[in-house]
């Protein structure tokens, strides 16, 4: 054993031994990784917000808007819009109005306009990428036509295996379309599962149970890997045992 | 323009027929997804090459539907370019602003292309397009160039009519309920007993004097399930309120946690006892995805709340908070959209709101008529989608494909 000698390695394998150590019971050891990793995190996430969001897309521009590079204050282009940025900017700072307490109904007004417009750009995103696509792509056809020539073709040739291909696939569109039809019906809201709605939601319910459950095998492996990760650091990159 | 001669391959090589013919090996080498069949025969070093014969017919259009970002140019292959031939190794597109130059490259095409999407030009600026054809032999550039090319933007994309058709129908549905809601007439929803179970988690954390633990999910306000989330966030208050219960909702961004104070200060407004919300109820903790769950862990096992209430967006951390949550004996809830992370509550929590329950949890929840009229209209979407569906697989399966083409979109 021939433990690493990099000062940054001892310090990620301390804090992963911390952490591990929760596995135990709540100790001042995994207090102390959990506080240091929260107040790094949340201070690197002020400062990367600063230089990647406000400077960037807010000082950066209207520095050039009102600046002169972009040929003297107040000059804007056909197509400039860099000096409209001012609203955002100011609606920004409305919401700093939370700290006075006299004021701060008026932070309200940016949260409806951040609300509003993620709301209104979501709406058409969704409807496209998800709603519409969604429902395209389960259009398939039950295959019923390609079977019949199959049947005719395996009559012919004295074979079968055309055929069972064609079932196989005639069956796979069906329990799909059935699959997601009852599924949809299990989240219908206004009447009760009673009668045929309560067969077809029930039946959609265990469509979807049965795919959480190869989702659950299939998530908990890619867990595993993390962890065999973990482990790896541990023993190659800090005790260096090969 | 060098002359072209079909026998070329008669001659003797050439110095840069040799530099050809290495940079044509190394892309054969490095494209493996290119068809055997496709690939010209080993170039015969033995043999002089000629310049290929030009391409010709070089067209272009604007791309339809799109914001003037996109010109389609087609033209028609060197009469050398043909399959197993060692003639042709590619085509270069150029571009000017002006019949004359300068020429800048657009892009460098593999043989046998005879089309391309140039999405690198200027709204409304007209360009000159010429296609030179490379080989063995040295380029050949066309005799002539082709435009003026211009990429306008279109007002509407119509390729997405059917995204429209759905927008207003869902719109037309939930504006229907919510006037019908709002002109007195009390929508039927059917129970669900995830949401119910949330009035019970809280009701024990109030017998046994622990606070109720509430998270409204890992993302910012831009995902959908977060607002849901904290919608959902206003009723747990007025709950908690009333039952004077301590409420700890951890948040992870800024825009949220400022959405989360004000939720729950209405929620204890709403059960009338403003005067008992703490604005230290609400927390921010981290933007970072595990420095988050590291301090929700944390609350779970030191304050002890008696009910964890997920709501919201959930991705890795969702079995962390779950198992911990579960170690600890408290009744939890859980609902989120995120299908991956589903399985993690349903083996973890107590009860869990699956995927559109989230959404359904707000109204359902809060009673209010336009959050109910847009639930019955989404009920009403979900039947229209179902009609959709058994009508388009039976067209497709007689051989209608023009329903299944009119829903396709770009």
């Amino acid at each position: 054993m021939n433990p690493s000698h990099d000062f940054g390695v001892w310090v990620a394998a301390l804090l992963t031994l911390f952490v591990f150590s929760f596995l135990y019971k709540d100790n001042p050891l995994y207090k102390f990784a959990e506080h240091l990793f929260v107040g790094v995190s949340a201070g690197y996430y002020i400062v990367l917000n600063y230089w990647t969001v406000i400077d960037s897309n807010l000082i950066g521009p209207l520095r050039v808007a009102f600046g002169g590079a972009a040929g003297g204050p107040l000059h804007v282009q056909q197509g400039d819009y860099r000096a409209l940025l001012l609203i955002p900017g100011l609606l920004g700072l409305l919401l700093f109005t939370r700290l006075f307490p006299r004021i701060d109904w008026i932070s309200r007004w940016p949260l409806a306009v951040i609300i509003g417009v993620y709301a209104g750009l979501k709406t058409t995103g969704f409807a496209q990428g998800d709603l519409v696509a969604q429902v395209q792509a389960s259009l398939q056809s039950f295959g019923l036509v390609e079977l019949a020539h199959a049947f005719k073709a395996s009559e012919l040739a004295h074979t079968s295996s055309a055929t069972w291909q064609a079932i196989g696939h005639s069956c796979d569109v069906v329990l799909f379309t059935a699959g997601l039809l009852t599924s949809l019906l299990y989240f219908y809201y206004s009447r009760e599962h009673k009668g045929a709605l309560g067969v077809s939601s029930r039946l959609g319910i265990w469509f979807l149970m049965v795919s959480f459950g190869a989702a659950y095998g299939y998530t908990v492996m890619s867990r595993i890997s993390l962890l065999i990760g973990r482990f790896q650091f541990l023993i190659e990159d800090w005790l260096r045992i090969r | 323009m060098q002359a072209y001669r079909p026998d070329a391959r008669a001659r003797g090589v050439a110095s840069s027929g040799m530099l050809w013919s290495c940079a044509l090996l190394l892309a054969c080498a490095c494209a493996p997804a290119v068809s055997r069949a496709a690939l010209p025969d080993a170039l015969d070093t033995t043999r002089t090459y000629l310049a290929p014969a030009p391409a010709t017919g070089l067209e272009f259009h604007d791309v339809e539907n799109d914001a003037g970002r996109g010109i389609d140019l087609h033209w028609k292959l060197s009469a050398d370019d043909r399959a197993r031939s060692q003639a042709v190794t590619g085509y270069v597109l150029e571009r000017a602003q002006t019949p004359g130059g300068p020429w800048a490259v657009v892009d460098t095409l593999p043989r046998l292309t005879d089309s391309k999407t140039d999405d690198s030009v200027v709204r409304d600026t007209p360009y000159f397009y010429r296609v030179s054809v490379l080989g063995p032999g040295g380029p050949t550039r066309s005799l002539a160039a082709a435009g003026p090319a211009i990429a306008r933007s279109s007002w509407f994309n119509t390729t997405r009519a059917s995204v429209v058709a759905f927008v207003l129908l869902f719109f037309g549905f939930v504006l229907y309920y919510i006037y019908s809601a709002q002109s007195g007439h009390r929508p039927f929803v059917r129970r669900l007993a995830g949401i119910d179970a949330i009035e019970e988690a809280i009701g024990r954390a109030t017998e046994m004097g622990r606070p109720v633990l509430f998270i409204p999910g890992v993302q910012d306000i831009d995902e959908i399930q977060t607002v849901a989330g904290l919608v959902i966030l206003e009723s747990v208050a007025r709950l908690t309120a009333k039952y004077q219960t301590p409420i700890l909702v951890p948040v992870s961004y800024p825009i949220p946690f400022t959405i989360a104070q004000e939720m729950v200060k209405s929620g204890y407004l709403h059960a009338g006892r403003p005067e008992a919300y703490d604005p230290d109820s609400v927390r921010f903790v981290s933007p970072e995805q595990f420095a988050y769950v590291a301090a929700i862990t944390g609350i779970m096992l030191r304050d002890r709340p008696a009910a964890h209430i997920f709501m919201g967006s959930f991705f890795g951390e969702s079995l962390m908070l779950a198992e911990t949550g579960f170690s600890t004996g408290a009744i939890q809830v859980a609902g989120t959209a995120n299908v991956h992370q589903l399985p993690f509550f349903v083996v973890a929590c107590d009860y869990t709101l699956i995927g559109e329950e989230l959404y359904a949890a707000s109204a359902y929840l809060s009673g209010d008529a336009k959050l109910v009229g847009s639930l019955k209209g989404a009920d009403a979407l979900k039947v229209s989608i179902v009609i959709v569906i058994v009508v388009g697989c039976l067209l497709e399966t007689f051989g209608v494909h023009a329903f299944t083409a009119w829903m396709t979109t770009q």
